[in-house]
Order: C-alpha cells, then structure tokens, then sequence
C-alpha cells in the first residue's frame, strides 16, 4: 500500500482548515495532555501497512492503524512491536503522540527507541521526513524523537516506520508478594516488574528454560496475567525515579487512589474516583521529586505539577512549527502560552 | 582554542566568542570521520579534553555521570569491577570521547541488539549557544516537554556543548558466546546474515570482513581466521545460557546451512577476546597494504546487502581501486574502506568519485547516508539526496530553535540552503 496520496490529502486538509485542528486516533487517550478545544477539527491518520519486511526487521505503516491490526500482521512472521497499550485499539499514532512507553519498557526500552522514520503533516500543509527507514541511521537531526510524545502540537504523524524483532519463545508471568527491588535485583531480564503494593508481578520472556530458571531465582510463582491497569474517571502517569517507588506506594495508598508501578521504569499509573484523590497523588509525586502527568478526568490539574524545563527552546520548536498556534492548542507542553493565543 | 575544565569555563568561553561574535567549534578526541569538529570560518575551537572525570557511578539505578572528555573505554574499565559495562564500543573506543560519541550518536559492534548511543543517554547537561546551562533529558522517566534530550543527541556540536552526560550501564550479561563462520563467497555470507536475522535471533554483534580484510587483520594479529576465506562472520550471543545454546545451535546451522566452511566456536574468554581483538584492529592492519584510507560508512536495508555490496566492488573496480569491507552486517551498516597510496598521482579524484558513487548505490537501495559517523561536512551536501527541501527545512526550525544566533559549529550537517527562506526554490506554502 501506498500511502503517498493520502499523505498529501492529509497535510492540505490541515493546511485548509481555518481554525484549530487536532490528529484523532481511537480517542482511547484522547485527553491525555489536556482537551482541545471543542471547535477543533479532528483529522485522522490513514493506516495499513504500507511495507513490512521481515528479514529487515522493520514495518511502515499509517499512523491510523490500530495497534492490534500492526500486532496481526507482524505475528504472521513470528514478530512484533512492544507497544502494549492498555486498550489495542489504540492507533499508533496515537501512542506515539502521547509518547506512553508499554509495560515491558523495562527490557525493551522507551517507545520512541523503536521509531526509525516518521512522515508528518506540518501546520502549513507539507509532509515532512524525518529519520529514515533503516535501522541505524544518524543523518541528520532526530525528528522522530521529537515527534514521539509531543501531543500533535509540532505536526500530525501521518506515516511511520518502527523496528520489529522476534516474538519470544515463552512468555510467562510470574508473582510472588512484597515489594519489587528484591525480585528485581534476583532477575537477569525480566520484561516487566509491576507492583500494586501487596504483590510484584513478573513477565518473563525467552527460552522456557531460561524463564522457568528466572522464575527459580525470583521466588515467583506462575500467574495467568498481570495486575490489571487502575481504572477511574481519573487517571494520570507518575513519573520519579525508580528507587523512589517503594517509598512512593505506601503514600499512594493514603490518598485513596489505585495504582500500578512500573519497578525499575519510575512510572507509575495511577486512577481515582474523584479529582482530588488525583491532585494528592500529584503531590505525592512531587515531593518524591517528580510529577505527573493528568490522562483523563480532573481537568483543573493541568500540566505536569512542576515548571516546564527548558521553555525557551520548546516555545521557539512550537513557533517555528506551528506559527499560529493551530495544532492542538490547549495540549501539553506549552498549555498557558498556547490557551493565550 | 582553549581547553575548559568545568562547565562553568564552557559557558564564559560560549560568552566570550558571542562577544565578539565569532563561532564556536567543540572538539572531543578528534577521531570523527565526518568532519564535524573541523574548524570553519575561524571559530574559536573549544577542546574538551581536559574535563575527563568520572562524577558519579549509582550501581543500583546503573547510571553513570561522566564528563564529556571520558574516553569511551576507560568507562568501561571502571565500571567493570561492579560487572556493568556502558554498551556503545565503537572501533575507536580507547580514543573517542563519551562526549563526541553523544554528538555523533556513535554505534559499534555491540549496537546490534542494544541500540546506538542515543538509547544510552539519560540525561545531559549542556552549555547552549548563548552561554546559558540546560538540563535535558534525566532520570526521571519521560521527561515532561519535547524530547530535547532526544534531539541534541547526534547534533554534532550543533546544537551546544555536552558539559556532563549521564549514561546506562548494562549488566554484563550470564551468557556470551563468540562464532567464527567463515565462507567461500561474500554472497553466502551475506545470505546467512539474513538468515540469521530472518530466524528470529538478535545476536549481540553480527560482524562482516570479507576477504581483504580478513588476511590483513591474519597478518597483524594472528587470530586464527582463515586467511583464504572470501569472507568471515564474527557472531556474538548473549542472556541467559539455555537462550544462548539454543542460537549457538540455530546460528551454526544457519551458516552451514548457507554454506559456511568452518564454524568455530571460541572455546574461551581468552579466544574471544583474541577474535574481538582481529575484528577491532582492522583499521590498523590496513596499515599494511596501503599507507592511506578512506572509511566510508552508510546504511542499507538488511535484505538488500548482497546487492549493494556486488555494486561496492564494481565501483572500486570502474575506478581502480581497491575497497574493502568490514562492517556491522547485522544492521546493515556497510563500512566500504577504500584503500589507497595518496602519493599516486591523480588518485584523489578516483577515491572521490568512488565514495560518491558508493553512497548513491546506497541510498538507491533505500539505504540512508550514515549509520554512525554522522554528516557533518563530508556529507552535508549529499543530504539532498535523501531530504527534500522541506524535510530540510524542518531539520533548519530544530537547529534554529536550539541555537538562534547560529554560532554553534555552523555550516555543519545542513547544506545552505536548507531553511526555505535561503532557498533558490521556494517549496509552495512556505512562508518567508
Ligand atoms: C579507527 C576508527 C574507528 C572508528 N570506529 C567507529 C565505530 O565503530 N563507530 C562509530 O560510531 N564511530 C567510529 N569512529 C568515529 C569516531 O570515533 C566517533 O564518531 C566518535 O564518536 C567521535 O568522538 P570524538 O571524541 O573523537 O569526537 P570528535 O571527533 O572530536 O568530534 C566529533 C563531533 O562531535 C562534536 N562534539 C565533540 N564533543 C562534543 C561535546 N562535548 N558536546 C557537543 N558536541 C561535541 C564535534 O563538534 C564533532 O561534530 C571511528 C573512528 C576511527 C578513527
């Protein structure tokens, strides 16, 4: 599939519209980095697969694919990407836009590792290349990187390629209670380490040996799945330092929220009924030396908790980008200059 | 040229050359082969030699601070009591500085399976170009804003200076094997280098030498690699043991299966390491057949490698010339070596042509035009091959957006005429 045509289609209907515009996937984290306005144009991605190669490890597809139609196709040749949305029906434009890292994160790294070249529709009406299709690559600037996690504030992702690699041989998930630095420390690889506060849950992947010896060496024993992620009207992602986690939890617990903490990441997801209970997980994080980041709900708790670093150079990426303010205005991270525009 | 000792003398020297409205050039150890720390138009040249310590090691978090002018390899060795390494080894490890690695997005043989530099760096502190300090990155997870750290990674001095850097140390892993595969064609190894990758195993290094090479390096060091191979494999492996036996395995009939003479398996550390070492002074056995060489280095799909390395030997043959491969076959990353005796007369042009037409071969193969030297001057004004002018353009806005004064190594990486205002052709809906 080519998806030149529809590219281009898609950088005019940008370009034409006069008012605000926003990239839509499957609004499963519409409102992660704050609502748009109402009057905002929606413009979706165009997906399929535009090229996948096995034997080179990568695939190209439209943003507007879901998750789960990109995880169909690469399991045909036994591969796939660690995206892991908590909803499959996420496109991954839309994961890359919000920059949410999957679960396994821990062995695989950050999302934005696996995005070799993005094509992007800019606020005056072009497409624009950045990276490239191989898998390395270091001519010229890193646009993908910048791309991954902006919110559609500096240009709408409209194709993408990302590095595949193998599905493991056994996957296994694995529990054991207490608290995760112990069983962290015991493992060599493990995929994921999450922990709800009474009970470390492990994904393993590899050989079955070598997953049935990590299992040994955790103390683990064998679980259907993981803690489900924390549901709620409101949500958010902490962010602190991995060692703070343990200390972070049983404060967590005392604001009345759920939560989930990628051990050994620094993130941790949190729910709530109320806004409240979210603003005093925000605080939480903060005096752990983060902050947090509002996904849903709570619409007072705008930004992320703590200063923006680094204004000046992010206030001239956006205005070089997107001089009139059109994309996504209102969304992080330049909420209070933008919302004045 | 002035050599600072901490971050704080970076900035007064960024100030002093704003002052007086001179460009500023920042140097590491000088081995880039791109050209990036090449002084033009009469910049001041600051060398960051001097601020070489290591600030601060946390084994629990693996993270390491370091100043800009550690050398990539000394790291390493610190860290290694504490079983950790810093992944990134270039060829040029015990040289290069982690501060021109950052600046390059540096790669090395044990990339394959754990990224480039760029996946390795946490967070940075760097002198921008107007003197003032920025934190970028950190580590805290998913740093609130745009991914600046991201960006300034591969900036090649463009963007600031790198004044300390905080990297990942990966935990030496339980597991290590070293192959050695060696073959009669450099078709067949190339084929089992697809094979390998196609049969779902990520080897920790997956290198190429092909014939040339490969007796060079037999002459220098003596590693036992068979000196009439047309071309030989080093294979790395590593995790958890019973993951590894399992490639060991799938990794050797692979190759016999593509036709591999021999596989050798390195039956210990010591013969690793002397394998490692065969592989990692290919540069200096060339010494040996010829006093000068040009190291090229670009990326091609995997799937296409045959091709294009049939067409690298064309090439050198169209001009005469010989060319040698040793390279990251596992990602592709062709490093075609032309081999040459400057003394020659008229062989300058030949080598260029050469190297042009490799990298259009490359880039005809949707390849792309570094896979970890980086642009620089050497290929800014190839950029057009494979950048259109508003894809440029957009590279210009990011530039811009970190340095606007434009002191910060200029006429590096961009080709003029890069930002649409300064264009001959105006792309429709520019603004200007
Ligand atoms: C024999 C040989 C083998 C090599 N093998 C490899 C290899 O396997 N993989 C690989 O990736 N490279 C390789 N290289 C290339 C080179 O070693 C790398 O590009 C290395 O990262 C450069 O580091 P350096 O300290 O020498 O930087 P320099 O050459 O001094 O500078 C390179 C660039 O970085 C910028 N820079 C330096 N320090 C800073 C800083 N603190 N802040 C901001 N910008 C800075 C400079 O302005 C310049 O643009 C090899 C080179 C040689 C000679």
């Amino acid at each position: 599939m080519d998806l030149t045509d529809a590219l281009q289609s898609l950088a005019e209907t940008v370009a034409a519209a006069t008012g605000p515009v926003v990239g839509v996937g499957s609004r499963t984290q519409f409102d992660a980095g704050n609502p748009v306005p109402t009057d905002a144009i929606a413009i979706a991605a165009p997906c399929g697969i535009v090229g996948f190669e096995p034997t080179d490890l990568t695939v190209t597809l439209g943003a507007g694919t879901t998750c789960a139609e990109l995880d169909a196709v690469l399991a045909e040749a036994g591969q796939e990407v660690a995206l892991d949305p908590a909803d499959p029906a996420a496109t991954v434009g839309g994961v890359l836009a919000v920059g949410i890292s999957g679960r396994r994160r821990l062995r695989n790294g950050p999302v934005r590792d696996a995005v070799l070249e993005v094509r992007f529709a800019t606020a005056d009406g072009r497409v624009v290349k950045g990276g490239g299709p191989t898998v390395k690559n270091v001519s010229g600037y890193d646009l993908p990187r910048l791309l991954v996690g902006s919110f559609g504030t500096l240009g709408l992702l409209g194709q993408v390629t990302l590095r595949a690699r193998a599905r493991p041989a056994r996957t296994q998930w694995g529990a054991r209670s207490g608290a995760p630095g112990a069983v962290l420390a015991s493992l060599v690889q493990p995929s994921a380490v999450l922990w709800g506060g009474t009970i470390t849950t492990v994904l393993l992947e590899g050989h079955p040996d070598d997953v049935d010896r990590e299992l040994r060496a955790g103390g683990l024993e064998c679980v259907s799945g993981p803690a489900p992620f924390p549901q709620g009207p409101h949500r958010g992602r902490i962010s602190v330092r991995p060692s703070a986690i343990e200390d972070l939890g049983p404060v967590l617990d005392a604001t009345g929220c759920r939560w989930l903490a990628e051990a050994g990441v620094g993130t941790v997801h949190v729910a709530a009924d109320s806004p409240d209970a979210l603003a005093a997980a925000r605080a939480a994080a903060c005096s752990a030396g983060g902050w947090l980041l509002r996904e849903a709900g709570a619409p007072e708790l705008d930004g992320f908790g703590i200063e923006l670093p680094n204004v000046a150079i992010m206030r001239r990426l956006k205005d070089a980008f997107d001089p009139e303010g059109k994309l996504a205005p209102g969304r992080l991270p330049l909420i209070s200059a933008t919302a004045s525009r | 040229m002035c050599f600072p000792r901490s971050t704080e003398e970076v900035a007064a020297a960024v100030r002093i050359a704003a002052l007086h409205d001179r460009a500023f050039v920042v140097r590491g150890s000088g081995t880039g082969l791109a050209g990036g720390a090449t002084p033009l138009a009469d910049p001041l040249v600051i060398v960051m030699t001097q601020m070489n310590r290591i600030l601060d090691i946390d084994p629990v978090e693996q993270v390491a601070w370091v100043e800009p002018g550690v050398l990539n390899l000394d790291l390493s060795r610190a860290v290694a009591p504490l079983g950790l390494h810093y992944a990134p080894d270039p060829s040029s490890q015990h040289a290069c500085s982690i501060g021109g690695n950052v600046a390059t997005n540096a790669g090395g043989p044990h990339c394959l399976a754990s990224g480039v530099t760029s996946a390795h760096v946490r967070a940075l502190e760097v002198v921008l170009a107007d003197g003032s300090i920025a934190d970028l990155g950190g580590l805290i997870p998913d740093a609130p804003g745009y991914d600046l750290r991201g960006v300034f990674v591969g900036s090649e001095g463009t963007m600031g200076i790198a004044t300390a850097i905080a990297v990942h140390l990966t935990s030496n892993p339980p597991a290590v094997r070293t192959l050695l595969l060696d073959f009669t064609s450099v078709e067949a190894a190339a084929a089992a280098v697809s094979g390998i990758i196609a049969s779902g195993i990520l080897p920790a290094a997956l290198e190429m030498m092909d014939a040339q090479i490969t007796r060079a390096v037999e002459d220098f060091v003596g590693a036992g690699f068979p000196r009439d191979a047309a071309a030989v494999l080093l294979v790395e492996l590593d995790g958890l043991p019973a993951g590894v036996a399992a490639d060991v395995a799938a990794v050797e009939r692979v190759g016999l299966a593509e036709g591999a003479r021999t596989v050798r398996v390195a039956a210990d550390d010591t013969e690793r390491e002397l394998l490692w070492k065969g592989r990692k002074s290919a540069f200096g056995a060339i010494a040996r057949i010829a006093p000068d060489y040009y190291l090229h280095d670009a990326v091609v799909p995997r799937s296409r490698l045959v091709e294009v390395l049939h067409r690298v030997y064309e090439i050198a043959a169209e001009q005469r010339l010989t060319v040698m491969n040793v390279f990251h076959a596992g990602d592709g990353n062709l490093h075609p070596l032309i081999v040459f005796d400057a003394r020659e007369p008229g062989i300058w042009p030949r080598v260029h042509d050469a190297g042009d037409a490799i990298l259009r071969a490359c880039v005809d193969a949707g390849g792309v035009l570094s896979g970890e030297h980086g642009i620089g001057i050497e290929k800014r004004d190839f950029m057009p091959l494979i950048f259109n002018p508003d894809d440029l353009d957009a590279q210009a806005k990011v530039r811009d957006s970190f340095d606007p004064s434009g002191r910060a190594n200029p006429d590096k990486v961009l080709p003029a005429g890069s930002r649409c205002g300064e264009a001959q052709r105006i792309p429709e809906g520019a603004w200007i």
